[in-house]
Formats: structure tokens, sequence, C-alpha cells
């Protein structure tokens, strides 16, 4: 090819993150197509949610470029970058807390002029399975599951090009596990890219179309979900030499 | 009745000159912000207001104008600064900027000393004072329909996640500190002139601590807690007059009483009520 | 001269830093900002002045009034932040809380003394200063800076080798930890109230006796420059609270020396603003700014 292709999604080359004198990611390079869902896994502490902090832009990137469908976003202050096309779910669970469920699925779209209906609501809160719950109650009152799914309709509502899911999963049993990657899997159906951070292997091998993991801030393998999970450097890395396969 | 409200009218005038303290301390809060530099505004306005209607002769309007131009020029400066500070730290440097302010009343021969200026036109009557009063609640009521009073919520809310949504909550904590020093600022003007004399120590720690505890007892993260609080600030004192030396204990310990059994303030009491 | 000057520097500041340290103490423990500290300052100077109007010894009424500061701290805790604390109230509710109960206090200590100014029958002030070499001191003085140190290594001393010093300690770097690893988390906040409190009042008291003068509105000036202070030296570091008390102090009385008494508190504030701006934790401030 004589010129390279512009990606539709999130394209990250050579991305490096540092902390005063921590380097916490290293020359990273990975690409979330639009449809697709990328799984980001690694042993804690391995630059992860630095690695997406620096694509959100609550920190900058020291080395490196980040791209939206051939845009540069690194350099960007976070509220453009939302509005740019990227949506997040958090780690520790940032919702409006105080302020109703409806009111937070509407949030999701405030970079957007249309307005947001009882219907519309309703409708974003089906694609995450959430059809029961009571728009009037105050979002830190629903139960934890439902407040993940809650953060995930909440980024659907910005119509985003990519989402950034970080440890969606994390509390919850098989069954709503389970839920969660069909979850996962339509919205990609319906042509979003994803990038999946998790350390549930059960996840990210059901959800995922390819996986990169990260160890020390670098990239160490990269594949499909069954192809890492018996690469040496990989097993190595989450649980010591001796293990045969995770 | 009319008798009532005219051999009361300075009280009168007082609650709703603490209203729009309250106002303009609510607007911060409402952002999450805990910026505690409204006396400072506020007495930026009235020495400016005093100065240009006993030097200049300048009627109310234009001097209510001018005063406030100054005080929300003065919130954009310190907005500035004060950018990367949240919580506490931001409630000390903002008052920090008060102490400043007042000591340097204190010194400066324009604004008197610590005698202060005295010999204000008395020409802010209860008419004027009220009608502040009330376009500033139009104007709030008008605010709070817009996507900005959306993008407020949300930053008080969670600051990261607001950005996460597209929320330039930069912009909503300078705008929101800006509309608290305008409000602050006619406050202050009104306040000039309608109490012939003012000194430094009317725009302290003192009348901040005031303003603060009204939002809390009406209810911090509404303008009309806000309002609610100032008038049960404002009137308390008066209505348990008979409790005389015990009026201040009193104070104090409704004080604690509402933060302790209703920290959501007599505005959540009542929505609380409601539901 | 100057000499002169950093000495007296020296004793207003070792107040400065004995009341700073209590302030900071709550803070690191507990994220509080305890408005009420300077009421427990001023009703401390009350009770040993009513203490000596009585008859009792000063060395006695000074421990008095400290017991009674620490005791006060106590309750001011059980009623005004415990209950906060098992609702997770925030930053705005337990400093309003704090200024509810500095009003009541206030309030106390007019209805006992009134407004007028009291004064120590002053055994110590009549004594004739003493002269070291270039240096002239009051015996006022040099007790005033003496307590001072020596109830700060006292601090010091508790928070480094006793168990409640590290109880403390622990529960100020991690709550959750601590009570895990089985601190008995009220009686090591309450005890934490005392020492602090016991140390503004002790603060309170001293400066009553330094300047004979002890009035109902006694605290308001060092409420606010005590904030200066631990801005200054970092805010839940104990070595910055004596630090930047010392630091305050020296450089208030120089400017007074040698530029103008009348700006005196605004150097204070001047400084207190630039480093929240410039550098938020302070000298020694380990705890990076909550920022969102």
């Amino acid at each position: 090819m004589a010129a390279r292709e512009i990606m539709s999604g999130l394209e990250l080359d050579g991305v490096a993150v540092r902390y005063g004198g921590v380097t916490a990611v290293r020359d990273v390079a990975l690409a979330v197509e639009a449809g697709s869902v990328l799984g980001l896994i690694g042993p804690n502490g391995a630059g992860k949610t630095s690695l997406i902090n620096a694509v959100t832009g609550i920190v900058g990137i020291d080395a490196g470029s980040i791209r939206l469908g051939g845009k540069r976003i690194d350099g960007i202050a976070p509220h453009r970058i939302a509005r740019a096309g990227i949506a997040r779910t958090y780690q520790n669970i940032r919702l409006f807390g105080a302020l109703d469920v409806r009111t937070n699925v509407s949030a999701g779209a405030f970079t957007q002029s249309k307005v947001f209906d009882e219907r519309a609501v309703r409708a974003l809160l089906a694609r995450v399975d959430l059809n029961e719950v009571d728009l009037d109650a105050p979002a830190a009152s629903i139960s934890y599951g439902d407040q993940r799914r809650l953060e995930i309709a909440r980024a659907l509502a910005s119509n985003p090009t990519v989402i950034l899911l970080d440890e969606p999963a994390a509390g919850m049993n098989p069954v709503e596990t389970a839920r969660l990657t069909s979850i996962i899997r339509t919205i990609a159906a319906s042509g979003i890219g994803m990038l999946l951070i998790e350390h549930d292997m059960t996840l990210v091998r059901a959800a995922c179309d390819a996986v990169v993991v990260l160890n020390f801030g670098e990239v160490i393998a990269r594949g499909t979900p069954a192809s890492i999970a018996v690469d040496p450097l990989v097993i190595e890395a989450y649980l010591g030499a001796d293990t045969v396969a995770i | 009745m009319i008798s009532f409200f005219t051999s009361h009218s300075k009280l009168f005038d007082q609650l709703a000159i603490n209203a729009l303290l309250a106002l303009s301390l609510s607007v911060c809060l409402q952002a999450g912000q805990l910026a505690l530099a409204q006396a400072a505004f506020m007495g930026i306005a009235a020495y400016i207001g005093a100065i240009l209607a006993v030097s200049a002769g300048l009627p109310l309007l234009p001097c209510i104008a001018i005063g406030a131009l100054a005080s929300t020029l003065a919130a954009m400066l310190l907005a500035l600064p004060v950018r990367g500070l949240r919580g506490v730290f931001l409630a000390i440097a903002t008052i920090g900027f008060g102490e400043i302010l007042r000591i340097v009343a204190n010194n400066l021969k324009l604004t008197g000393g610590g005698e202060g200026l005295s010999q204000i036109p008395s020409d802010a009557n209860t008419f004027v004072i009220y009608g502040a009063l009330i376009i500033v609640c139009i104007a709030l009521y008008l605010l709070s329909r817009t996507k900005f009073a959306l993008a407020i919520a949300l930053t008080r809310e969670d600051e990261t996640a607001a950005r996460g949504v597209g929320v330039d909550t930069a912009g909503v904590r300078f705008w929101t500190l800006a509309l608290g020093g305008a409000i602050a600022g006619i406050a202050g003007v009104l306040y000039a002139h309608s109490n012939f004399f003012i000194t430094p120590a009317d725009f302290g720690f003192g009348r901040m601590e005031q303003i603060l505890v009204a939002c809390v007892i009406g209810g911090s993260t509404s303008a009309i807690g806000a309002v609610v609080g100032s008038i049960v600030l404002t009137l308390l004192p008066e209505t348990i007059r008979f409790l005389a030396d015990y009026r201040e204990v009193t104070n104090g310990a409704i004080l604690l009483g509402v933060v302790l059994f209703a920290p959501q303030g007599i505005a959540g009491l009542w929505r609380r009520a409601k539901s | 001269m100057l000499l002169q000057q950093l000495v007296n520097g020296l004793v207003v500041g070792s107040v400065y830093a004995l009341f700073a340290v209590g302030y900071t103490l709550v803070f690191g423990v507990l994220d509080i900002l305890n408005l009420a500290h300077a009421a427990i300052f001023m009703i401390a100077a009350f009770a040993t002045y009513a203490l000596v109007a009585a008859g009792v010894p000063l060395w006695l009424a000074f421990l008095g009034g400290c017991l009674l500061a620490g005791l006060v701290g106590i309750a001011l805790d059980r009623v005004a932040f415990a209950p906060l604390r098992r609702r997770n109230a925030g930053t705005l509710i337990p400093l309003i809380s704090s200024i509810g109960v500095s009003i009541i206090i206030g309030a106390i200590a007019r209805g006992i003394w009134g407004i007028d100014e009291r004064h120590f029958p002053n055994a110590l002030g009549d004594a004739p200063p003493i002269h070291l070499g270039a240096i002239t001191v009051t015996t006022v003085e040099l007790v005033t800076f003496g307590a001072a140190l020596a109830l700060m290594l006292g601090l010091s001393y508790v928070l480094r080798a006793t168990a409640l010093g590290r109880n403390i300690r622990a529960v100020a770097e991690d709550r959750v930890a601590a009570v895990l690893l089985g601190v008995d988390l009220e009686k090591t906040i309450a005890m934490t109230f005392f020492i602090a409190s016991a140390l503004g009042g002790a603060a309170g008291i001293l400066t009553g006796l330094h300047y004979n003068s002890v009035t109902v509105d006694m605290g308001a000036g060092i409420e606010l420059k005590g904030l200066a202070v631990i801005i200054l030296g970092g805010m839940g570091s104990i070595t910055g609270a004596v630090v930047g008390g010392f630091i305050l102090g020296a450089v208030e009385t120089l400017s007074v020396a040698y530029i103008s008494s009348n700006w005196r508190d605004a150097i204070a504030f001047g400084v207190m603003f630039l480093i929240l701006v410039l550098r938020p934790r302070g000298l020694f401030g380990k705890r990076a700014l909550r920022a969102a």
C-alpha cells in the first residue's frame, strides 16, 4: 500500500507515559477497530489504567501518538477528547451518584444536541439489559451490577466511536459476567469499537476478538485470546514460570 | 401591616442582602467549589460603590454596575491561580485572599483605613434592594433551565466523570466563581448604600462564616435553600430575642442540629417530606 | 538588633507552632479542618485565668487549663464529628459542624466572663528581664518558649515511642487498614482530639500569659494564622507545623521591625496563598492535593 489506510477507530503508536521518575507505560502500540473488541490484560501495576488515562487525556503522554479516526487526540483536554468520540467506564465506578438514573444516562449525551426523552433513555438502558430499573432512583442507590451497566449505558449515550471499559466485570458473579459478555458483543456488532481492560479471563476469552498483554508498561504479547493463554511470556508474567496455561 | 414593614424595613433590607450573599455562595457550592471569598467580593464592590457615590456623586445604579463589574473581575482573577485547588485547600486559599484584601483596606487611605468610609448616601431603598433580589432570582431561574446548569451539577457530582462526558469543568468552575462574584458585588453596593458607613471588618471572615452558615442551613446545593437559610438566619435572632443571652448558643446549637440531623438543610427536609 | 528580633520571633513562633500542631494533627488523622480549635485556645486561657484568680498556683492552673481543653476536644469530637464519620459526610459538613461548636463555646465563655479583658495577677510579669549578651528576654517569654518546646517534644515522643502514637500514625496513614489491624478507632480518635486540643489550649494559655490579656475573641486572629502555618508547613505534617510556626513567627517579627506593623498579617496570608498556588503540599506535606 502506498498511503497508510486511515483507521476509523483508536490507534496508539509508541506511547510512553512517565510520572516523575517512573515510566508507567513504554512504547505501546495497539489499535481498536470499529466494531471489534480488543482486550488489554496484564498483572496489577502493568500500566493498563495509566494507558487509558492517557487515551482519555487525564494524563499526558511523553512520547508517541494517539489517534481517533486518523486525527491526533493526545495532548487535548479530556472534555474535548470525550467530544471527539471516546467514552469510558471507570474501575471504581464514577456515576453521578446523587442524580437519578435518567439524568445519568442523558448526561452521557452532554456533547450532543439531541434531547433525550424517556423512550430514548429506555432504549439505551435496554442495550445494557437494564429494562426494569427505576429511572427516578438516585444512581448510587441501585445495585452494584446495575451501576456497572448504567455506566456503560451512559457511555453509549454519546454515540461514541470507541468505548474504553475499565474492569467492568469486577465484583460480578459468573451469571452477571455472561450477561456482560453478550452486552459487549452486541455493542460491538453495532459498529462501536471497544478496549476492554479486564482480569477476568472468562470474559476476555468470550468477548474479545484480540488481546494485548501489558507487563511493566510494555506490550509482551498480542494475539487471539486462545493464543495468548498459552504464551509462555504471559503465563510467566501472571503466575510465575512453572505454570502450564492460564 | 404596613407599619410592621416600615418599622422593620431595615431588617427586611438586611434579609434581602443576606439572601443575595447566600445565593452568590450557593452558585459556587452547586459546582462543588468551596470558594469562600464572597465576603471579599462584597467588600470590593461596596467600597467602589461607596467611593464613587461619595467622591463622584454617582447615583445608585451606575454604582451597582461598576461595583459588580469590579467584583466579577476580581473573581475571574482569583479563579486563575486557584484553578487546581479543591476542597479544603480551595477554601483556605479563598479565605486567605479575603484576609489580604481586608488588611489592604485597613491600610489604604483611599478606603479610609480602619475607620472605613462614612456618609455614604442611603439611596438603596427597600424597593431597589428587593428589585435586585428578584432580578437575580429570575436570572438564576433561567440559568437553571440551561445546559450550563446540568454542567454545574455534573461537575459537582464527579469532576472526572463530568470531563469524561464532555463537560468543560474548568470553565464551569471559572464561570460559577465569576457569577458568585457578580452577585456578591450587587449585594455589596446595596449594603454600602443602605448602611451609611462601611469598615473592612464588615467584609471579613466573620461575614463569610455567616454566609456559609446560611447556605448550609438552607441546603448547600440549592438556590432556594440559600434564600431560605438566609431568611432563617436573619430572622431567627429577632424571633428568639426573648432568649436574650442564650441567643448565640441557640444559633450554634441550631447550626449543629441542622448539620447532624438534616445535612441537606431545610431544602433537603422539604424534599424528603414531599417524596 | 536583628538577633533580638529573631529571639522575639522565636517566642511568638513557638506559640504559633504549638497551636498549629493541634490543627494539623486533627487534619492529618481525620481530614477535618477543625475551626473550633481557636475556641478551645480561648477557653483554656479563661479556665487557667479562673483557676489563678481562685488562688491555684500558676503551674497547676496551666495543667488544669490544658486538661480542660483536652476534655473539651473529646466532647467536640463526640458531638460534632463522630456522628458524621458514620455518614461519610465529606469536607464541608464537618467544617460547618466545628463552626457550630465554636459558636457555642464562644457563647458560653461570653456568658460566664463577659466581654471584658481579663488580666493575670502577674507574678511572672513582675520579674526583671533577663539579659543574655545582646539579647533581652522576659521571664514570661522564656516560660512561653520553654513550655511550648517541652510540649512539642512531648508530642514527638508520644507519636514516636508509644503504642498510642503508633495507633495515631496508623489511623492517619490508612484508617481502614488500621482498623483491620486491630486499632481501636474511636479511642484513638478521641485521644488524638485530647492531645490536639490540650496543645491548642496550652497555646492559648501561653498567649494569655505572654500578653497578659484574656478576651473572648482572642482566638479570632490565630485561627486564620494557624491556617497559614499549616499550609506553609504542609497539612498533616507535625514537623511542618513546628517549622512553619517558627518561620511565620520570625518573618512576622522581622517585618514588623523593618517594614511596618500594619501589614504584618497580610504577609502571613500572602505567603499562604502563594504556597497554595505554587506548592500546595507546603514544605513537608506528603499528601498530594486531593485533585478531582
